[in-house]
């Protein structure tokens, strides 16, 4: 089960800034384990970020995203009481979603 | 009656249609053959297609100048640009040179951080897109200990 994404906020007036954190291992396809075993790929492919419901940001990430990713990006008109949603996809078909909402 | 529940699923239908046409952000689906383009041209050329692509001071690409571990590699991208619909992170010497792609809409600020590996010291391209064109900064990272296998 994948943990769920970690979204941390802030308000200053009508900008929110969010940064988020999503645990995933990242694994590019390329890396060989001790015993020297390609280590299969698997990497976070898609992230939606919602804002009240209404999809904002859509990033797509190749493997060379680095492990445990981080994202931050800023909501232009935001206010107290609105929510904001992360969730991912990754190439296993794994998804994990994280939800704060503006204080 | 019959016409009436007939009459009430066109209104249904018409609503679920206007609902879709105003979702603001149409994001394009995941491009894969940009992410498994070899060449930084060819990534460029599969996201971007002929649209012009001109260096500008108005997009800032912020990285180290020198990166202790290729694993995690701060980069933020910023732009004063109008209209911006998407922001592309290239990573020039990485096997796939396209890491990132992040398609916004305008309650999105052109301004986005996010952390990438790289194999090897390169320079990274950051392409900010917008309806005039394609808008690219570059900057050189030196990497001590590179971030891809081991």
């Amino acid at each position: 089960m994948a943990k769920p994404v970690k979204i941390r906020a802030k308000l200053k007036g009508e900008v929110a800034s969010i940064k988020s954190l999503m645990p995933h291992p990242m694994e590019t396809g390329t890396r060989k384990d001790p015993e020297g075993n390609v280590v299969a790929a698997h990497y976070i492919e898609t992230v939606t970020c919602e804002h009240n419901g209404e999809t904002i940001v859509v990033a797509d990430w190749g493997p060379s995203v680095s492990k445990n990713p981080y994202f931050a990006f800023q909501i232009l008109s935001a206010k107290t009481g609105d929510t904001v949603k992360i969730s991912w996809t990754d190439n296993l078909g794994e998804t994990s979603t994280g939800e704060t909402t503006l204080k | 009656m019959q016409f009436d529940i007939k009459r009430r699923r066109l209104v249904q239908g018409l609503l679920a249609l206007t609902a879709l046409a105003i979702v603001p952000l149409r994001a394009l689906a995941r491009n894969k053959e940009a992410f498994e383009a070899t060449s930084p041209d060819d990534a460029l050329k599969s996201l971007f297609g002929d649209k012009a692509v001109s260096d500008s001071d108005q997009v800032s690409l912020k990285v180290p100048d020198i990166a202790e571990n290729g694993a995690v590699v701060p980069v933020t991208v910023e732009s004063s640009l109008a209209g911006v619909a998407s922001i592309s992170i290239i990573v020039i010497e990485n096997p796939n040179p396209l890491s990132a792609r992040f398609q916004m809409n305008p309650a999105v600020a052109a301004n986005i951080s996010t952390r990438i590996k790289m194999g090897q010291s390169s320079d990274v391209v950051a392409a900010v897109e917008t309806d005039e064109g394609v808008f690219v900064t570059r900057k050189n990272v030196k990497v001590t200990i590179g971030g891809c296998g081991g």
